[in-house]
């Protein structure tokens, strides 16, 4: 059956533009029927992982852009990168799929694919402009991020990460609740080491406490910047209160690793390229190669049966 | 940020009265929840919280009142902008690309919902070895002023990265008033010079 949008819900592809309070929120959250559908369609994905972050601007998106690349290096995993920030997609541009557009088939909608191995999706590629502003109330938004999981023709994964907005809110409570139906295998949160950025870390550890949500563990981001004339480390947002891996012990929650501000991370980012494919020498592409590596923990803690 | 703590008190007629530091009355969430407790709550018991955060408050006569807005342009962003009556918005940003998508957007949501937008700040816009002074754009140069000159907006100033802005706001003594003479506190007593000049005169 061709895939169509639910009936009345204004929550269609191409959708843009304001128009708060159509979707009722009840078939948002659905019956049994509906974690049905997603199970089924979620069937195939052998790991989640949820990429959180307390603050905006603490480097969550780019993170969940390299981790998927970093993934997808190996040629024979399947990797699917689902950007569920309603309000402000970075993944489209982060991947260099800005202008891409969903298309439709007989088995639902097609993510876009950067690889053969590596397929994303986004709001930003049902807008008729990058620029164009989503601006949307939470049951609609809660609405495109089920059909996300729900339409997406996302095959056989062995992992789909999942990029969230800031904070705790609907993105993340529907994000949950719909991925109930399936497995998810945790949460990676990100931060940078000042002390407000960790205060909101500690809220989204309690959050994930509170839905169950297993923690992998915390990555402290912009640790540390060297100067590229005299090579002097400086610390930018100076841990005061110990960073990341004093609040790590103190929660007893695994710190993934530190990674140091490189201008060429930023850049890449923008120009929608692998900073790990540019900078191979980095530092902080070497930070990075660590924390995937201790993400690989599939094989050893779980196993689907498809 | 502000150094301040605890649950607001009630006036006789159950308005909450703001807490003061600096001679600034401020309002947050954070005062009436624990500092480590998340508020995981769907838009509609957030906008509420938004309401009483506005009009459940003893502020008294003022003639400034500056919301801080959390990222997107989602439930909160309308709420206030429909509410209450606006003098004007400033958008901060980064100068990198993705974060002038976000931003790009906020201004188009402004304009949407008839809010005047008074500028854009350019905020970590360079940083300075302080060992051998050398500057670096670690966020990228100029991204702010190229996006005010597409939106026809003026740049409110740039903010560059200085450890101290960093560390004075950790520390709860924002560096306008602990450093007032720093590059930092006079980047943005110029930003509030400018956003003055361009709001609109009281009514009398």
């Amino acid at each position: 059956p061709a895939a169509a949008p639910p009936g009345g819900s204004g929550c269609a592809p191409r959708a843009r533009g304001p128009s708060p309070g159509r979707c009722g929120s009840d078939i948002c959250y659905g019956g049994s029927d509906a974690a049905a559908e997603l199970r089924a369609r979620l069937r195939a994905v052998r790991h989640t992982v949820l990429v959180l972050s307390g603050k905006g601007g603490v480097g969550k998106s780019t993170f969940s852009a390299l981790l998927a690349h970093g993934l997808a290096a190996d040629e024979t995993k399947q990797v699917a990168l689902l950007d569920i920030d309603i309000c402000g997609p970075s993944i489209p541009k982060m991947m260099g799929l800005e202008g891409e557009q969903v298309h439709q088939s007989g088995s639902g909608w097609s993510p876009v694919y950067v690889e053969e191995n590596l397929g994303v999706m986004s709001v930003g590629f049902l807008l008729s402009s990058p620029d164009d502003a989503v601006i949307w109330r939470g049951p609609k938004k809660n609405g495109l991020i089920k059909q996300f999981l729900r339409d997406v023709d996302w095959g056989e994964v062995d992992y789909l990460i999942v990029d969230t907005p800031p904070g705790t809110s609907d993105e993340h409570l529907s994000i949950v609740q719909y991925l109930s139906a399936t497995h998810i295998d945790g949460a990676v949160i990100v931060t940078t080491p000042q002390e407000v950025s960790l205060q909101d870390v500690r809220k989204e550890i309690n959050f994930c406490r509170k839905v169950k949500l297993p923690i992998i563990g915390v990555v402290e981001n912009m640790s540390g910047f060297v100067c590229p004339k005299c090579k002097n480390e400086s610390q930018i947002f100076p841990p005061t209160t110990g960073g990341a891996e004093k609040m790590c012990q103190n929660l007893s929650v695994s710190l993934l690793g530190k990674v140091p501000l490189d201008p060429q991370i930023g850049k890449s980012c923008d120009r929608g390229q692998s900073f790990l494919a540019e900078a191979p020498e980095s530092p902080a592409t070497l930070s990075y190669r660590k924390i995937i590596q201790i993400k690989d923990f599939c094989s050893s803690s779980f196993t689907r049966k498809l | 940020m502000m150094n301040l703590k605890g649950n607001p008190e009630l006036t006789p007629k159950n308005l909450m009265r703001p807490l003061k530091n600096y001679g600034i009355a401020c309002m947050s969430m954070g005062f009436l929840i624990e500092e480590t407790a998340p508020v995981v709550w769907r838009g509609l018991m957030v906008m509420s919280a938004v309401e009483k955060l506005l009009r459940q408050v003893d502020w008294g006569e003022l003639d400034y009142l500056v919301i801080d807005m959390p990222p997107g342009t989602g439930d909160v962003q309308l709420s206030v902008s429909q509410n209450i009556p606006i003098s004007g918005a400033v958008i901060v940003s980064t100068p990198q690309d993705v974060a002038l998508l976000d931003a790009h957007k906020g201004a188009e949501m402004f304009r949407k919902v008839h809010v005047p937008v008074l500028g854009l700040v350019q905020n970590m816009s360079v940083f300075q070895c302080p060992k051998c002074k050398h500057e670096t754009h670690i966020f990228g140069a100029d991204g702010v002023r190229d996006l005010a000159k597409t939106l026809g907006l003026d740049i409110l100033g740039d903010v560059p990265l200085h450890v101290n802005i960093r560390e004075t706001c950790d520390s709860g003594q924002p560096v306008v008033i602990s450093q007032p003479q720093s590059d930092a506190a006079k980047a943005y007593l110029k930003i509030a010079m400018e956003i003055l000049r361009r709001l609109p005169a009281p009514p009398a």
